[in-house]
This record gives structure tokens, sequence and C-alpha cells, in this order.
């Protein structure tokens, strides 16, 4: 089965809102997490779309999906997130697991929550690779020369930016592919995951890149949030 | 969600619009594959006038698609479904008045966002079910239906001597048409008469073809479709004018942007009827489908269907432009933004 993951388990710090996490500002006229719910729920391969919420908000977001998409509720599941991103992960993964069982047909498409501008085709490609290699990341080629410096001072490198890009989202794993290779990690090792991808990469398992695009901006900053709200003709404001 | 619209906003220039499109009472369609009308190239390649340009602009272009539910309010089409899209939205009905020709009628694609969208919300009337055709083929419905219309219309206009009927031009639109005669009329005999024998040669199942100076002086046809279209519009009526049997029909489907010349003493002493073909309706979609559906009709549009590679960005958009301006006959593509 495909199951598809929004990924909202942070609280806002980077932005200027002390109290609403960015998922929930407004982008045009609704939230941003239900522009990227929406669009999810476009695609019917999925079985269902979960999302891993701050347990804050958890309730929050159930009201949301009454308000806005009270028709696709019972396609979607509202799960408490984890400390971090991958523990996020792991709560989905093993709700999924709750419901449907554990097997090698599982997989997993996960999505940032603030990545509103995603596209079906990112989303279709996610699936069609993962269903093939196992595991995808959705990437861009690097447009900004990329500097490595280990002491923050000086530039001790400067990698070949044609074989640089920049990571962004969908992620997509066979979930039990993804169990396999966490449980073999170390502690050292966990603490040094970055994101999911990071996961394969460390035990040497291909991941298979999809084509993102500038577009599929996260909402980070204020500066994000005034061109995504530029982009769809919203209100600007600080 | 945020949806993304692929708008010409001046010749050969697309820039992508986004826009919220929530669930509500329209139908939700994702679409799949897309076919290329001359109306979209002038746009794209800026043949029009530049105060149409000024007025039509910025939109997104194409009105032929093929595509699959997403979401339908009322839960009748499913998703996955595989449905094709009318581009002509009437606003109203006006008794023996086609919707097509409908005052307050309005065209996606002109002057209104046409299908290159990541999703097109329609009315549901304007989705039809489209089962047993190929999907690229199904693209096309729309050029299908506008001959359908066209067959329609004359079979209600033109006296029932129907002996041999004459199609000018040969490209996409005579063929098609030609395929809709055939199937509709089967006793009629069909004679196509165009410039390009190799476009000549692809009308293999119809009576008669001839070159366009080659016609025989005693050549006579009792109705007439006009398919050329463009500067071959003028030479195309004044020739059917001159064939043609008195009480004739001939029906004007090629769109040009100039004024055309009639010559109209020989049209008044043949007593000739002239009517106007342009777009089509629901119904005439519901036979174009029916009659895709039939195998041998379906394998014929085949022939005359160029499947460009997907598109999957605004780059792969201008390729498809290019290549269709070179192409013989109609160009389809899958649509993967």
């Amino acid at each position: 089965m495909i199951f598809a993951a929004v990924l909202a388990g942070g609280s806002g710090k980077r932005m200027h809102t002390a109290d609403m996490p960015k998922q929930f500002l407004p982008l045009g006229e609704r939230p941003v997490i239900i522009h990227t719910l929406e669009k999810f729920l476009t695609c019917s391969r999925f079985e269902k779309v979960y999302v891993g919420m701050h347990p804050d908000w958890v309730d929050y977001m159930r009201d949301l999906v009454q308000r806005y998409v009270p028709g696709f509720a019972d396609r979607i599941c509202v799960v408490p997130g984890g400390s971090d991103r991958n523990g996020t992960i792991f709560n989905i993964i093993h709700s999924i697991e709750e419901t449907y069982g554990q097997s090698d047909e599982h997989v997993i498409v996960t999505h940032d929550a603030v990545r509103p501008f995603v596209t079906i085709r990112m989303i279709e490609e996610n699936i069609d690779a993962v269903l093939r290699c196992g595991a995808v990341d959705t990437v861009v080629p690097a447009v900004d020369t990329i500097v490595v410096s280990e002491d923050g001072k000086v530039i001790s490198q400067i990698p070949n930016r044609a074989q640089m890009y920049q990571g962004q989202t969908p992620q997509s794993f066979r979930i039990s592919l993804l169990k396999e290779l966490y449980a073999s990690l170390s502690e050292e090792e966990k603490e040094i995951l970055t994101d999911a991808c990071k996961i394969c990469v460390v035990r040497d398992y291909p991941v298979q890149l999809v084509q993102g695009a500038d577009t599929n901006l996260k909402i980070t900053t204020p500066g994000d949030y005034k061109i995504a709200q530029a982009m769809v003709g919203g209100k600007i404001g600080d | 969600m945020i949806n993304q619209i692929y708008q010409l906003t001046e010749p050969k220039v697309f820039s992508v619009k986004y826009e919220d499109l929530s669930f509500g009472d329209k139908v939700i369609v994702r679409p799949e594959y897309m076919a290329v009308c001359h109306a979209d190239q002038r746009y794209y390649l800026g043949r029009r006038s530049a105060q149409a340009l000024r007025k039509k602009l910025p939109m997104a272009l194409i009105h032929e698609c093929f595509g699959r539910i997403v979401y339908d309010p009322e839960g009748k089409l499913q998703p996955g479904q595989g449905v094709v899209l009318i581009p002509n939205i009437p606003e109203r009905t006006d008794g023996p008045i086609y919707e097509n020709y409908a005052e307050g009628s309005y065209f996606l694609s002109s002057g209104y966002d046409g299908f290159m969208q990541e999703m097109v919300t329609m009315r549901a009337d304007r989705v039809v079910p489209c089962t047993g055709v190929q999907p690229q083929i199904a693209a096309i419905t729309e050029f299908v239906s506008v001959a359908v219309h066209a067959a329609t219309r004359f079979d209600r206009v033109a006296h029932e001597v129907r002996e041999r009927i004459g199609i000018w031009g040969d490209g996409s639109l005579a063929y098609v048409l030609a395929n809709v005669l055939t199937a509709l009329f089967p006793h009629c005999k069909i004679t196509v008469i165009g410039h390009q024998e190799r476009k000549l040669a692809q009308f293999s199942f119809v009576d008669q073809t001839i070159h366009a100076g080659d016609i025989p002086e005693n050549f006579r046809v009792d109705h007439a479709f006009e398919c050329c279209g463009g500067d071959g519009s003028y030479y195309a009526i004044q020739d059917i004018i001159r064939y043609i049997r008195p009480q004739g029909t001939v029906m004007l489907m090629g769109v040009t942007e100039n004024e055309v010349p009639i010559n109209t003493r020989m049209v008044l002493e043949k007593g000739m009827t002239v009517v106007g073909c342009s777009r089509s309706g629901r119904a005439d979609f519901l036979k174009a489908i029916s009659l895709m559906q039939e195998p041998h009709f379906q394998n014929r549009l085949k022939l005359v269907v160029y499947e460009d590679a997907p598109v999957r960005s605004v780059g792969d958009i201008h390729r498809v432009f290019r290549n269709d301006a070179a192409a013989v006959f109609k160009t389809v593509f899958k649509w993967e933004v």
C-alpha cells in the first residue's frame, strides 16, 4: 500500500510567529498545511494521508480538517509527531502498521507541510520511483556555489557545483527498508541525521533522485512567507 | 491547494500563475493528454492581430484534452475515471440555438484559461466520460466533435441528393471530417481536394482524391465542406462555387484572419446555402466518442496523431509548439507538470 506522510512537527521558532506554527499561517485564504494536504488528497493512489503534528496542535489540526476538507476526513489520519523529524516519521509508520500490519509492500511518501507548492508530478514520480527502488529524494540542481568550511572561518573546500543538489521533499521510502536501516544505526549515527534520506546514505543504500522545482519552496522564514504570499496573490505583511 | 496555470503572456512567452483551488462545487480534472490546435499555434506565434493578443492574453492555451477525475462533488464520476473536457461554456441555452453559438457563451483558451493547468475545474456538464478510446487519441475528441457538429448541421440543412460530397482541404480537419462523413453517410461518395500529394495519400478510405490544380472541368459535387482556412479559404470557396451543383450546401469550417471576397453572383445564381460552422457542444462530444470507440475509426485517427515527448516544464511547452509548427497533422503530448 502507498501512504502519504505530511510532516508538521515544527513549532515555528524561525518565524516571527511565537504562537502559531508556520504551517497554520494563511496562504491566500487558507492555511499553508491545507494547501499541502489537498495536493496529496488529489492522488487516489494513496491509501491514507497521515499528518504528523506537534502534540500540542493535534486537536487544532483535526479541527482544520473538519473545517476545510470535511469530505476527506476518512482519508486523513492526524498523529502526534516525535521529538525530531525522523521521530515523527516513525510515529506515522507505527500508526500505519497498527492499522494495516507490517508488509514489504508498504511505501511512504513524506513531505514537509510547509512546502505547499509541491506538484502532482513530483508526487507521482516519487511513488513510481519508490515502488521501483525503495528510497527517493526530490532535489534541484544547486544554483549557488556550495562552499565547505569546517571551522566557520575559512573555506576548506569548494565542491564541483555540477554534482551539487539541494534537497527538497517529498522523500519516499519502502517502510520495511527504512526501519531496517534505522535499526542498524548507532546512537551517534542517529544524532547526525538531518533528514530521512541520510538513514539510507550512511548505510550506502542508493537513493534515487526525482526532479524538484525552485518553486517548491519551504516556508521557513518571514521572507519565504512573503514570497509564497506574493506567488498566490495573498496579503503581504510583516 | 495551489494550482499551477501555464499562461501565454505574449507570443512565445509563458509564465506560471499560482491560484488557490479548493474542493468545491465543481469537478476537478487532472489533464493527461492534450492536443495542439491551429488556434493555439496562432496565439503562440503571434499570428493574431495586436488588438486580439492584447485583449486575450495572458491565458492558458489548449482546448483539446483527455484527463482523469480527481474530484466530483456529486460523486457520479470516480477518481481516476477518464474524461474529455468541453471547452465551450454556455451561460444559457436559447431554444433552437446550438450551445456553441449561444450568446454569452465563452470558450476556454480564447480569452479564458485553457487546459494547460496542473488541474482544471469544470462544471459537471462540461465533463464527458470517455472509455474505449486510447488516451492519446481521446485527446483529440474536441477536434472530432467539431467535425461531428458540422456533419450534424449539414444533415439538417442540405437537400437529400447527396451522391457526392466534396471536402476542400487536406489537413487534419479535412481528414477527421472525411472519417466522420464516411461513418455517418456511408452511401455518399467523398472526394477530397487538396494541394499536397503526400497528405492526400492519407485519405485511403475515401472515394477519390484530386489535386487542387487538376480538377476536371466536368467535376461536380452536390455539397461541399471547406476545411482550408487561412490564405486557402479564398481559393477553396472560389472552387466550391464553381464545381457545386445548384442548391448545394457549403459548410465553411476553416478559420482565416482575412476577409474573404466571395462571388455572390454565382452563389445567388446557383441558389446555394452557405453555413458557417465552428466549435461544438456536449451532444457532439457524445457522438464523437461513440464514433471513436469503433476500432477502425480509431485506427484511422492514429495515422494522423503524432505523440511528442511528455511536457514537464515551460521548455517542453516551447518544444511541443515548435514541433507542431513543422508537423503535418495533429500533435498530442502527455501533460506531466
